[in-house]
Formats: C-alpha cells, sequence, structure tokens
C-alpha cells in the first residue's frame, strides 16, 4: 500500500477510492437480502465486478450479475463478460431488449437508438428477481444529473427517482430502508473521475475488452460521432463507412456509443489522451445525453441506470 | 483535467451560506479558472452568449429553471498540487438537510457572505453546523465585493462580525478572503482591485491548508460490516476507521467485552503486518469468538464507551418533528438498534433544521466514542422505523 500523510486517514488517494467502495459493498452484503451488479462489460461494470472480488476476498461475490441487453452489442464485450462469468464462478441474468420488443412491449424508437428502452426490462427484472440492492457504476463526474445522486439511492416500485426528496446521506452511514417492492440503487463508483478508473485500471491490471484501445474499424459519421456499421441499423443511404484508428471512450447501445479517433493502444497512452482532452466523456462519445439538457435527468426519473 | 501525480491528496470541502450570496457562481469560478471545465461543458453552460458558472454545478432541471440550488452537486478538480471533492449546497433553509450532507464528510467550508448584507441568519445557521460537524476549517468568502467599490472597510467589518461568531461558535481556524465570484477576484487569480489585501486567493488557500489525518494517534476502532466464512475460516471484515492495527495485537470485541489477539491482517488480498486508518480490511482473531455484523473490534486500551444511554448534540433534517417519547432506530457504524427518545433540548420537540441535544435510551447497547475525538464512531443517525426516513443527525457526547 502507498501511503501519503497528506490524504485523511493517511491512504494514497486511490487506496482511499478502492476502500471506499469495497466499504460501500460490505455494507451491502450485511444490509440487503438479494443484491445484484448491473455488468455490461463496460469499463466501470468490470471496475465494480473486480472491487467486489477484492471486498470479499477468499470467498466468491456473494452477487449475482444482471446484464440489461439492449441486442445491439459489441461481440468483443459480450465475449468478455462471459468470460468473467466463468472465471469468477458468478450467476448471469439477462433482461433483452429485444425480447420486448419481439413480444410488441417496447416500440424501436424512429432513432433506433434502444437506451432510453433498457428502463423497462431492468425495472421488469428487478421486481422480478426480487433484488432490492442493485449496484451501478455510474460516477458524478459523468454528468451533472448524476453529481446530484446519492450513494443509496432509493426508488420505487417503478425505479423512480425522484431528485426532490433524496434521503440526507450523512458521514459513511447509508440508509437502505426500504418497503416491500422498492429498491436501492447502489453507487460504488460515486467519488471516482474518469481518470481515477483508468489509474487504477493500469495499477491492477485489469483487463478490458479491446475496443477500448485503438484498432482499425469501419466507422461512419452521424451527428459528429463515428458509428460503427452493423445490423443495428447504420449506415444510412446518405452515411458513408470509412476505415478509422479509433477506440472507444464509453461502451453502451452500439446506435449511440461512438468512438474517438486515437492512437492510444496501451493504458498509459490512454491515461495520457483522458489528460489532454477538452471533452468529457460523455460529451465526445453519447448521442442519448445530447438531445436535451436534461437528457440524462429525465431518463433517471423515469428508472434508468 | 489538469495533469496531476497520483499521489498528490486529497482535500473535501463543501459550500455554504445564504441563498444568492454566491455558492455555485464561486464553485464555478474556481473550476473554470483552474481549467477544470471542458469545452462541451463551458459550450453547455453558455448558451445566452457569457458562461452562466452557477449552471456547472446546478444541474437539475428545476435548479436551472428557479435559478437555485436544491441538491447537493459532487465535483472533482484537480490542480498539480492537490485532488478537490467539491459539494456545492444549497442555502434555503428548507434544503438545510443537503447542506448538512455536503458537510458531513468535508474537511473544509467555504462560507460566502454577500459583502452588501454581512451576516445574516442563514450564515449563522451554516457556520453552527459547521461547528456542530466539527469540520476542521472554515473559509469566509466575502462575496460581490465588486457590488461594495472593492472596498476594504467593507470587507474589515464582515470579518469582524464574522470572527464574533465563530469565537461563540468555538471555530478556531478561519481564513477570511474578499473575493468577487462573478468577476474572478481572488477566487483563482489574485485581484489587481484589492491591492490592500495580502492573504491568499480562495484556490491557493485550498491547495496549501494542513489537513492532517484525524488525530494520528487516535485508538484504532474496528466496526464489523460481515463476516466472510471461507474453508472453515472466519475473517471479520470491515473498514478500520480511526487508528492502526497490527498483528499481535490485543483486542476486545464490543459489546460482548470477549478478547482476543489479531493474527492476522489482509487488505484486500495483501497480508500486512500493520493496517493504516481508512483501509478496508479483514482481521483474524486467536480465539473461536462469535463476532457478527454490528460488533466493534477496538484495542483493550483506551476503550471505547458502550452504554444505553446515548447522548449527543442533534441536527434534525426531517420535515415532520422529532418528539420525547418518540420510537426511533439508532443508525451507529455498522449497527442499527431500537431506541426511544428520553429528553430532547432546548425544547420538548425538534422541527426541520432545529439544532439541540438528544438522550436516547436504547434496546441494546451501542458503543461509542465522543464525536469530538473520533467522527466515525461518533456520528448516528436517528431513523423511523416505520418508513425508514432519515429524521435526525447525531454526534455522540461522551
Ligand atoms: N455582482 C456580483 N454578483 C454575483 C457574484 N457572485 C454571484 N453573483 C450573482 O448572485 C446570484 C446568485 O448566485 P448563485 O451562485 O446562484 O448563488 P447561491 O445561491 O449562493 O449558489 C447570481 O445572479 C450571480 O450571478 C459577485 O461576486 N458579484
Ligand atoms: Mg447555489
Amino acid at each position: 500500500m502507498t501511503t501519503t500523510a497528506e490524504t485523511p486517514y493517511g491512504l494514497g488517494h486511490l487506496d482511499a477510492l478502492e476502500s471506499e467502495a469495497v466499504h460501500i459493498f460490505r455494507e451491502v452484503a450485511g444490509e440487503f437480502e438479494r443484491p445484484v451488479i448491473l455488468f455490461s462489460g463496460g469499463k466501470d461494470s468490470i471496475l465494480m465486478l473486480h472491487l467486489a472480488l477484492k471486498a470479499f476476498t477468499p470467498a466468491p461475490v456473494p452477487f449475482p450479475l444482471l446484464h440489461v441487453d439492449t441486442g445491439h452489442n459489441f461481440p468483443e464485450v459480450i465475449a468478455y463478460r462471459d468470460r468473467a462469468v466463468a472465471a469468477h464462478g458468478l450467476t448471469l441474468h439477462v433482461a433483452s431488449v429485444q425480447e420486448y420488443i419481439d413480444r410488441g412491449v417496447l416500440r424501436e424508437r424512429p432513432d433506433g437508438t434502444r437506451n432510453p428502452l433498457q428502463t423497462v426490462p431492468l425495472t421488469e427484472a428487478i421486481q422480478h428477481e426480487r433484488f432490492d440492492a442493485v449496484f451501478g457504476g455510474g460516477r458524478r463526474d459523468e454528468e451533472k444529473a448524476r453529481a446530484k445522486e446519492r450513494v443509496f439511492s432509493l426508488r420505487d416500485e417503478f425505479s423512480q427517482w425522484d431528485p426532490r426528496r433524496q434521503r440526507p446521506e450523512l458521514w459513511q452511514l447509508y440508509n437502505g430502508r426500504h418497503a416491500p417492492g422498492e429498491h436501492v440503487r447502489v453507487f460504488p463508483l460515486s467519488n471516482w473521475t474518469e481518470l481515477d478508473v483508468w489509474q487504477y485500471i493500469a495499477r491492477e491490471n485489469i483487463e478490458l475488452p479491446e475496443i477500448y484501445f485503438a484498432h482499425r474499424r469501419e466507422v461512419f459519421d452521424r451527428g459528429g460521432m463515428w458509428l460503427t456499421a452493423g445490423d443495428w441499423g447504420g449506415p444510412k443511404d446518405d452515411e458513408t463507412v470509412e476505415k478509422r484508428q479509433v477506440r472507444y471512450r464509453t461502451v453502451g447501445d452500439m446506435s449511440c456509443t461512438g468512438a474517438v479517433d486515437s492512437d492510444a493502444g496501451t493504458l498509459d497512452q490512454v491515461i495520457a489522451e483522458i489528460t489532454a482532452s477538452r471533452l468529457t466523456e460523455r460529451g465526445a462519445t453519447r448521442a442519448d445525453d445530447k438531445l436535451s439538457e436534461a437528457a440524462m435527468e429525465d431518463r433517471k426519473r423515469e428508472g434508468y441506470f | 483535467m489538469s495533469a496531476v501525480a497520483t499521489e498528490v491528496g486529497t482535500l473535501r470541502l463543501a459550500t455554504a451560506g445564504s441563498v444568492d450570496d454566491g455558492k455555485s457562481t464561486l464553485v464555478g469560478r474556481l473550476l473554470h479558472d483552474s481549467k477544470s471545465v471542458l469545452a462541451d461543458q463551458l459550450e453547455s453552460i453558455s448558451r445566452t452568449g457569457t458562461p452562466d458558472l452557477a449552471l456547472l454545478t446546478d444541474g437539475l432541471r428545476a435548479e436551472r429553471e428557479q435559478g437555485i440550488t436544491i441538491d447537493v452537486a459532487h465535483r472533482y478538480f484537480a490542480t498539480p498540487r492537490r485532488r478537490f471533492i467539491l459539494a456545492d449546497t444549497p442555502g434555503h433553509v428548507q434544503y438545510t438537510r443537503n447542506m448538512v450532507t455536503g458537510a458531513s464528510t468535508a474537511e473544509l467550508t467555504i462560507i460566502l457572505v454577500d459583502a452588501r448584507n454581512g451576516v445574516v441568519e442563514q450564515t449563522r445557521r451554516h457556520a453552527a453546523i459547521a461547528a456542530l460537524l466539527r469540520v476542521p476549517h472554515v473559509v469566509l468568502a466575502v462575496n460581490k465585493m465588486d457590488l461594495v467599490g472593492y472596498e476594504e472597510s467593507a470587507f474589515a467589518a464582515i470579518a469582524a462580525q464574522f470572527d464574533a461568531l465563530a469565537a461563540e461558535l468555538g471555530i478556531t481556524r478561519v481564513t477570511a478572503v474578499p473575493v468577487s465570484a462573478l468577476a474572478g477576484d481572488n477566487v483563482v487569480e489574485p485581484s489587481a482591485r484589492m491591492d490592500w489585501y495580502g492573504g491568499p486567493t480562495v484556490l491557493e488557500h485550498l491547495e496549501t491548508v494542513e489537513v492532517a489525518a484525524e488525530s494520528p494517534d487516535a485508538p484504532a476502532r474496528l466496526p464489523v460490516q460481515y463476516v466472510i466464512r471461507h474453508d472453515g475460516i472466519r475473517y471479520y471484515a470491515g473498514q478500520l476507521v480511526s487508528g492502526t492495527l497490527r498483528v499481535g495485537d490485543a483486542v476486545t470485541v464490543h459489546p460482548s467485552g470477549r478478547t482476543s489477539t489479531v493474527t492476522a491482517l489482509d487488505v484486500l488480498g495483501a497480508a500486512v503486518d500493520v493496517a493504516p486508518a481508512g483501509a478496508s480490511l479483514t482481521v483474524r482473531l486467536a480465539d473461536e469468538l462469535d463476532v457478527a455484523r454490528g460488533d466493534l473490534i477496538a484495542p483493550d486500551e483506551r476503550a471505547p464507551t458502550a452504554t444505553r444511554d446515548l447522548r449527543g448534540a442533534v441536527c434534525h433534517l426531517a420535515d415532520r418533528p422529532l418528539v420525547v417519547g418518540q420510537r426511533v432506530l439508532v443508525r451507529h457504524t455498522t449497527r442499527t438498534v431500537r431506541a426511544v427518545v428520553r429528553s430532547l433540548g432546548p425544547a420538548e420537540r425538534l422541527t426541520a433544521n432545529d439544532l439541540g441535544e438528544a438522550v436516547l435510551r436504547t434496546a441494546e447497547p451501542v458503543v461509542v466514542d465522543d464525536y469530538a475525538a473520533i467522527r466515525r464512531t461518533g456520528a448516528f443517525l436517528l431513523v423511523d422505523p416505520v418508513d425508514g426516513m432519515t429524521l435526525t443527525a447525531g454526534m455522540a457526547v461522551c
């Protein structure tokens, strides 16, 4: 362990973030009956799983994983997910957006993005499996509505977030009391920044899906973002495909997550690139957040991650 | 994001002060002038031309519509000298509970005052809360100096007014800075319009103020969060909230009072001989004891206090009142116990935002330290047993 005299408690910066996250995982294990970790195969959920493994070592992680599958997946990410599940002997639940569309419960949106469609399958999976604590990888530095989120965030049976009625959250005393049918969203990475995540991934040597590193890929431009061509609905007639050297800064639904031009092939190069970047990770890569000033707040109110 | 070494320290700070004194603008100015605002964020707050800096933290739709802060926002920024976790809090009395949320983990609070109005009721309330929560450092930012002609006398009068208040409340370390958050004077850059002021800018002070680890020689405290059983071995998992723990230490498990010796310490997969305060770890003990979540492991010397009569200073947070005779749950460290409110002061009934004292009779013993000595084992919450609402924040006195 590294220590500096300057931080509270004498822990180094990444050690303090790690310790805080582990404390949150253990609080949930001690207070709830049926927790679950949301796992998309993106870097934040991979980091959550890594911290959960550390929190309960030498025993296995006492929670299953839940993947809300939009059907627009990067194959490398799904492969990573399945490897992680097998390697750690975990149980994986999948809530499929495609299945809801096939049943006619959800309708495809005109813009083709399925990100907002995840809320209903997510909520129904929580209700059906009676999950009472749901770990999300959201970070407060990602977005201004997320900056308002508590570590323990109470949700009603529709998963709704009411930002005006959040419980006060003092010290590290988290209040997880909830009525039957309600659940608590828990955000162990609340205080991590994008740079912290990458520095910690480098320190711990955590494996990530290849798409986070520079590679050549067929992409096309839509709304100023490089999207990957594929069955999900792109490119359209007026859009042309080209091969570029890119990497992903965030990983979500293929239809609304853009790649960035990049030569960063190693963790150190990625860290250097982020340090120099003049755009936030969502600003650079997420079409869904560009829709309106309050896009994230609205989705969160409706029960999104 | 500015380049910053991995191992520079972190300062947690919170804003405070009355509504419209300029808290959110000051935070925006700090972020903006320290180059912590990225291009897409700047664009999104500049829709009307010049950026409205308060919108960097007023992130909710209702906040933008009403031009006020409703809930605490957390922002993260770094300079080459330090990292900062910043909580921008609301000034309205109605949202005091959100201000308390931001202040509870802060090592420093910036209390803003409008130079035209001086110390007002909310300044007093927030200073009292900072004192009660024992936030170690207070900065008084006398804001909107541009509206009083950057006059030294205006600043000096308010600084003196606040010093008197601080003395009354027992706040010892106050640094006063005259600023204009809107124009940027003395926030990050020194002001050319107040050459009579020779002190640091707000950021210079934040970068250099000494934040010592909470009493470095405090005794070890390990509230047990969870018991990990593996291959027939029991590992007691928790966060060392105070002191250091060593293999070989003689310890007592509270509240049972049974004693044992630490035989192994493991910090997230690495065996260590000594663990520092703040570490999440597991402990193994020499003896087979019945240890469970809610227990506290502490050295035999300088033991905490086990009591069923919990007394403390309180800050009432909920809209529904707290009354003598009320049944509550006490959330303390990793333990939750039933309790009844025995007495309250200064009145028989506390309403939202009241500060006072309380005595609780608990169904089982709680093992506490004086909040002034050890924050994490002195802090507690009162929770409504019916709907789980967080009612009151408490700071044990023993
Ligand atoms: N003239 C002047 N106006 C300021 C200054 N700081 C903030 N304001 C204005 O005061 C109003 C309230 O500011 P805001 O930051 O929202 O206050 P808060 O309620 O304390 O967060 C806004 O209209 C700001 O533009 C200052 O230094 N000088
Ligand atoms: Mg404000």
